[in-house]
């Protein structure tokens, strides 16, 4: 008796906790459409206004041009960058690789303040701040280690014999790894490049230091944050949210969780959710 | 086999590597450089002084500024581990695990909305005219303030840790063996006393791993004292904002950062040390 009461007072608990964390999502999405401009209960009515005012905002119309232009070849160069190191940590051991790892992996937990200051004084040093450059540099350097994680996860399942078959039957080390290694990470390439490109695309904090007047969506939505009552951030932040969590859906799908469930116990779906999470749970 | 292995992995090692340091490990030296350099004309110059660090290590607002850090990140450590324990035990012990996925990946979700989004959604849940005191005056409570206090950073540093938190947290708890716990049962340990002395001691490293996520997250925050908080007194990073938006005083901002590095070093090291060190 005592044990159903716990397991019940646990499960509402659980609920508690997720209505906490939704709430504010929740609570944006409804307020996106509320005709009142003051986020309050009761609700005014149904409009669309704020979505209209977003979307002719010629500030956010950029803002949007330039967060798409910057986070596709950010995603593609974290993607390979990221896909090299992953090969180097899994395939060699060298001397300092526990070193080599921790400077690939560390990026995500130094506070985004500090690396937006390190960025800010270093650029200007060699006249890229204020530049679409300096957000493309310090967003690869935060998104390279989810690649790298998601890559190496996925290359821990390979069975070593098969590059060793691939050698043996005389294959150079390059083109083993093109015909035998890059085919079987693909789907965690895919995943990859969309998880880097979802993390270049939320990052607010360094891009807003090193910006300057190039402001991305986050940047340009962190300024109306500064101004005032705005329910045009919850019109943004509804259109961001339903399309990351597109993409996020579509990285999930290549990234094959799915297949991964039915095998093994020890699911390598959980750790793969880990390496998403960290994403913006560390950069945001 | 050795020799042709060296050669051909360095195609590979030298551009992530070459790429982190050029772009990560030398902009957080370059800090530690400039902290020593002076301001002239609001250009920066290259110097050899000490004066950055004076000026900040000897003004009572910075300490203070770091004694409040430290409190809220150190709160929202506590608060986070706590709230999140209970739903994470529920999950990895009571529910099936075809509902846990499912929950687990509701815990991603919050990571795909901006967390400025969030955070200006909690305004309108804890203003004074908010969503929790229009609920509470149906009751018949009276309203009560919390926005613009510490309170309000809480809610903001708690909202940003806890999907995270709970999911370190259930996974270790998850991999706990379960005949551990039918045995703790079968001596005839209460619930209460399994939890303590069996759960919690297996679990001691995701908690502590958790508890230093939400300790590093809550600390490099500016967005949840400023917009929850009300910005005063300020934290380190609002320090650091202020600091470098006004004035031009990079060396003196580089000098917080610093600070801020070295004390998440050591918090770390710490807690790292806590969570596998051997048990006694």
């Amino acid at each position: 008796m005592m044990l159903r009461l716990g397991r019940w007072f646990g499960w509402a608990y659980t609920g508690y906790t997720f209505l906490f964390i939704l709430a504010p999502i929740a609570a944006s999405l409804v307020f996106s459409f509320n005709a009142d401009r003051f986020p309050s209960l009761p609700l005014k009515g149904f409009t669309t206004e704020w979505y209209g005012g977003t979307f002719t905002d010629p500030l956010v119309i950029e803002a949007f041009q330039r967060s798409v232009m910057v986070s596709i070849p950010v995603a593609l160069l974290s993607t390979i960058l990221g896909f090299c190191a992953a090969y180097c940590d899994f395939r060699f051991d060298f001397r300092g690789k526990s070193l080599f790892s921790l400077l690939m992996l560390l990026p995500p937990t130094i506070p985004a303040v500090i690396m937006g200051l390190g960025m800010l004084s270093y650029l200007s040093r060699i006249s890229l701040a204020g530049e679409v450059w300096a957000v493309l540099i310090s967003h690869v350097v935060i998104a390279l280690p989810f690649a790298m994680a998601m890559i190496r996860l996925r290359l821990a399942q390979m069975d070593s014999a098969l590059e060793e078959a691939s050698w043996n039957l005389r294959a150079s080390p390059a083109q083993t790894l093109w015909y035998v290694v890059l085919p079987f990470c693909k789907q965690s390439l895919v995943a990859a490049f969309l998880i880097t490109a979802a993390v270049s695309f939320d990052e607010f904090a360094v891009a807003w230091f090193v910006s300057g007047l190039n402001e991305t969506v986050p940047v340009r939505v962190l300024v109306f944050l500064q101004g005032q009552v705005s329910p045009v951030i919850n019109a943004i932040g509804t259109a961001v949210f339903t399309s990351s969590i597109f993409l996020v859906a579509i990285g999930m799908a290549f990234s094959g969780m799915g297949k991964a469930k039915r095998a093994a116990a020890d699911s390598p779906a959980q750790p793969a959710a880990g390496a998403l999470v960290s994403n913006n749970g560390l950069s945001l | 086999m050795s020799s042709n292995t060296s050669r051909r992995r360095w195609p590979l090692l030298l551009p992530p590597l070459l790429w982190q340091l050029t772009f990560f490990l030398l902009p957080l030296l370059f800090l530690f450089v400039i902290s020593f350099w002076s301001v002239v004309n609001f250009r920066l110059e290259p110097d050899m002084t000490l004066k950055n660090w004076d000026f900040m290590l000897s003004r009572s607002s910075f300490w203070s500024a770091y004694g409040h850090t430290w409190a809220l990140a150190l709160g929202a450590a506590v608060v986070t581990t706590c709230c999140s324990f209970p739903a994470a035990c529920s999950l990895a012990f009571t529910v099936s695990e075809r509902t846990r996925k499912l929950a687990l990946m509701f815990l991603v979700v919050p990571f795909f909305t901006s967390y400025l989004v969030r955070v200006y959604s909690w305004q309108a849940f804890l203003s004074d005219n908010g969503i929790v005191n229009a609920l509470l005056s149906l009751v018949g409570l009276d309203g009560l303030p919390m926005l613009n206090s510490d309170f309000g950073s809480l809610v903001g540093y708690v909202t940003l840790a806890l999907p995270l938190v709970t999911l370190v947290q259930t996974m270790g708890l998850a991999q706990i063996d379960r005949n551990l716990i039918e045995a703790a049962h079968n001596l005839r340990a209460g619930p209460v006393r399994t939890l303590f002395e069996v759960i919690m001691p297996l679990a001691k490293p995701s908690l502590v791993v958790g508890a230093l996520f939400a300790f590093i997250l809550a600390f490099g925050d500016f967005v949840a004292p400023t917009y929850l908080g009300g910005g005063a007194p300020p934290t380190l990073s609002n320090l650091i904002i202020d600091t470098t938006k006004s004035g031009q005083q990079w060396p003196r901002a580089a000098v917080v950062a610093i600070v801020m590095i070295l004390t998440l070093v050591v918090t770390s090291l710490a807690a790292v040390r806590l969570a596998y060190g051997r048990r006694k």
